[in-house]
């Protein structure tokens, strides 16, 4: 048969010529052939799919940021009489403020927050837990180069807090507009239906859902939302690039030795892969430490005792410097010095740590990916679906919240216009802003990945005189910050 | 036609093409567009007996049911060429794709309208309550989206296979299916019926192409309540329309397919507000429209000399409008119904 998976409802051409030779063959005749037909031929889908409810949009994935997106377009003024479904595969979870941190935690950034304080979510935040932090100090073990962020008003840079409490938030806010978001609790869609691009047949113009449990929806819009394991993307034969990392990251929650004044991230490079501690309260933190995958076993079944030593020893040892590269470094930083005097930042040492949480210790494999593609008729993808990030740089979740703000901004003005919600025009514009601002952000996060995972003293000497020059320079640093607080 | 004129036409499209989302078509007009006959959107044409009759046959039977059913002016090579196209609307990339695109700028500039006279806004459905005529529908391209912002729609066209195809498109969403209601025939046959009924008459694209500009708006303001909205979107008749509208749009660049429109039956904004003010309605707004062949979107501009949407409101004692208009009498002209139409 023609392939299907020639039959791509958006038209790729980057060169002219092949576009209008392709419209010329005309794609319509393509089109009856390459649709995507599941169980049901499209005689009888007609007859089912009257049956079949038919939402507005349905979000797959119920997880922060499928929860999230639900819970901004259910507060949407233009929303106000759509139908929303959500979709998840796991149950309905009941919340109670455990006495310990959970180990999973994300770091939120101030354009996350306002996102999420849009419809009502960071109250319940801030009332459960989280803890700001004000600086942000990385460094490297091969030299004496340092970083440091922090905002010139000493404001929030961003906030702490553990998955478990958002996902509590969020679920707050879903409910409260729960005539306009239904939940799908304990269900998987196992199958979903590609309606063609311009019907002029009979057949139905929606993408058809099918759960695991036989239960049909139709929706005009699905909003794929199911993590780095997407679903939705591979059904629609969205292309991803990409790479499982030779790492592993290792959580923790962590005692201090003594209570501090919390509120700096600490990041350290080691040549193995970035070590983190993140502030969770004046006597904890959370670890976050991304090593080779054997390293990570050895952590997670080391004793309390051992286990402690390493990070401590991490964060303090200087084993891996050269003189070779102290020097160099020394002279770049007289040199900085001389240009720009105040240029130059004194190491400070992260806290040491005293103890670690029983059964708080985990080790989760790191990959990149990016979809080539956000969007198609009637399909979006936001979140770890469209793009999957290393944790160095802490803005996995970020991401995932700036496609929510992008996405429902359009989609809301696509509403207050009467537009088809599933319509490419605006889906376009999703795609193209979302992806101008991931693809710089994706590409620099793995590049720096790859560039601390050496101890080769040429690549050390580049990135120890970069660090310190770019820390030398407000401007540049003030950028980054900007970029990836949004 | 110039085999210049061809390739620039593919490139205008391979462009389009490319910025939107593909499944569109290739030429068109090879395929559809075999003589070079008047196409006349709404169905409501004008004898010409000067265009050449050509030989396609087929649809003779339904142009002679259609001759049959006294409308007032009835073109059957119009309406054959138009029932060729009728299963071409909701392609965006088609032959209809400006139509589309217009909705950008005509949606929201009805809503807005519609808002500031101030009626009560629901969360969610700003049109909602608000009684809408569609007059020459075509295939529901406008009526969808003002039935989406919670109006009640009734879009008329004289051609079925047009109503058949907005019939069917809207069929799919039961919100949509309960909210705007077609109906095949002209303005003139419902006027009877539908005295002072409407909110709101929206008449996009169609005052090119009528043959009694006069009547028409007559009936307009019957069916429109008093302070009822009145809004056309039309083309100017200027030079530099009859360069861009007719020679780069319809010759060159393919926007529009060939034959759609005449020069000689372009409105210009001065003779619409001649007309609307002798039927008692005054012209609040009028604004120029531009549309970019490349990157196939429309804008509001300052001028009116190409394209221009224009908003006027009947005079009445309705508390909608917001100035106040001293109570005018009721016209009680029999609108004739009769095809005392002349060319």
């Amino acid at each position: 048969m023609v392939s299907s998976r020639d039959f791509r409802p958006r038209c790729d051409a980057r060169d002219v010529t092949s576009a209008a030779m392709a419209a010329a063959c005309g794609r319509g005749l393509l089109a009856p052939l390459g649709g995507r037909l599941r169980a049901c031929p499209r005689a009888s889908l007609r007859s089912l799919t009257s049956a079949a409810p038919l939402y507005d949009v349905v979000v797959s994935g119920g997880g922060m940021v499928g929860s999230a997106m639900a819970a901004a377009l259910g507060h949407d003024i233009h929303f106000h009489d759509k139908k929303i479904a959500l979709l998840e595969a796991g149950p309905r979870k009941e919340y109670h403020l455990p006495e310990s941190y959970s180990n999973r935690v994300s770091s939120i950034s101030p354009g996350s927050a306002t996102l999420l304080s849009s419809f009502g979510a960071w109250d319940h935040v801030c009332n459960l837990r989280c803890k700001p932090f004000r600086r942000m100090q990385v460094w490297d073990a091969c030299s004496e180069a340092i970083i440091t962020f922090e905002k010139d008003d000493l404001d929030d840079m961003g906030y702490i807090v553990e998955n478990d409490v958002v996902m509590s938030a969020v679920t707050k806010q879903l409910d409260a507009v729960a005539d306009r978001v239904e939940v799908f609790y304990g269900s998987r869609a196992v199958g979903y239906t590609w309606p063609l691009p311009s019907h002029s047949c009979d057949t139905s113009p929606w993408v058809q859902v099918e759960l695991a449990d036989g239960r049909r929806l139709q929706t005009k819009l699905l909003i794929g939302a199911d993590g780095h394991n997407s679903v939705v993307r591979k059904e629609a034969e969205i292309q991803n690039i990409e790479h499982q990392y030779d790492q592993s990251a290792v959580v923790a929650t962590l005692h201090l030795s003594e209570a501090t004044d919390n509120n700096v991230a600490w990041q350290r490079f080691l040549p193995t892969g970035p070590i983190a501690l993140l502030p969770l309260s004046d006597t904890a933190s959370s670890l976050v430490w991304s090593t080779s995958h054997e390293h990570a076993s050895e952590l997670l079944t080391m004793d309390k005792e051992s286990f402690v030593d390493s990070i401590n020893s991490a964060f303090w040892s200087n084993v891996n410097h050269s003189d070779f590269i102290d020097a160099a470094g020394a002279m770049f930083r007289s040199a900085l010095s001389l240009l720009k005097p105040s240029g130059t930042a004194v190491r400070q040492l992260p806290p040491s740590v005293a103890n670690v949480d029983p059964e708080s210790r985990a080790v989760f494999p790191l990959g990149m990916g990016h979809a080539t593609e956000y969007v198609r008729h009637r399909v979006a993808l936001i979140g770890d679906a469209a793009h999957r990030v290393h944790p160095l740089a802490g803005q996995g979740v970020n991401l995932g919240f700036g496609d929510i703000a992008c996405l429902t901004h359009h989609l809301s003005a696509a509403a207050f216009n009467g537009q088809d919600l599933g319509s490419l025009k605006h889906l376009l514009r999703f795609e193209t802003e979302r992806q101008r601002h991931n693809v710089s952000l994706i590409a620099a996060i793995d590049l720096l990945k790859r560039l601390y995972s050496t101890s080769l003293s040429p690549l050390v000497l580049l990135r120890t005189w970069g660090l310190q020059a770019t820390n030398a320079l407000p401007p540049v640093k003030e950028q980054i910050m900007a970029f990836a607080s949004k | 036609m110039l085999g210049g004129g061809g390739t620039l036409r593919a490139f205008v499209r391979a462009l389009s093409g490319r910025r939107a989302a593909g499944g569109g078509h290739g030429e068109p007009s090879c395929r559809t567009h075999p003589a070079r006959a008047l196409l006349d959107r709404s169905g409501k044409v004008r004898l010409n007996p000067s265009s050449a009759a050509t030989d396609l046959n087929g649809s003779m039977a339904t142009v002679r049911r259609l001759l049959s059913t006294s409308q007032s002016s009835v073109d059957p090579k119009e309406m054959r060429k138009f029932q060729l196209l009728a299963h071409r609307w909701w392609d965006e990339q088609g032959e209809y794709s400006a139509l589309h695109s217009m909705n950008d700028i005509r949606v929201p500039f009805i809503r807005d309208t519609v808002l500031n006279m101030g009626s009560a806004y629901q969360r969610g459905s700003p049109l909602s309550g608000v009684k809408i005529l569609d007059v020459g529908c075509g295939g529901g391209l406008l009526s969808e989206p003002l039935g989406r912002l919670g109006a009640s729609v009734t879009g008329i066209d004289p051609l079925e296979e047009n109503i058949r195809a907005a019939d069917q498109h809207k069929s799919f969403d039961p919100v949509l299916a309960k909210r705007i209601q077609y109906k095949c025939g002209s303005l003139e046959e419902i006027v009877e019926e539908s005295v002072e009924t409407f909110d709101v008459i929206v008449a996009s694209e169609v005052v090119e192409h009528v043959a009694d500009l006069e009547m028409f708006i007559k009936c307009c303001s019957q069916v429109l309540k008093p302070g009822g909205s009145l809004f056309i979107t039309t083309i100017n008749k200027t030079q530099l329309s009859y360069i861009l509208g007719i020679v780069v749009a319809e010759k060159i660049a393919g926007i529009v397919p060939e034959g759609t429109h005449e020069w000689e039956k372009f409105v210009p904004p001065e003779e619409l507000e001649r007309l609307l003010e002798a039927n008692s309605c005054s012209v609040k707004t009028v604004n120029g429209m531009l549309y970019n062949p490349l990157t196939g979107s429309w804008s509001w501009i300052e001028s009116t000399s190409i394209n221009y949407a224009l908003h006027a409101v009947k005079s009445g004692d309705q508390a909608q409008t917001s100035q106040t208009e001293p109570l005018s009498e009721m016209e009680s002209e029999q609108c004739s119904a009769t095809a005392g139409t002349s060319v």
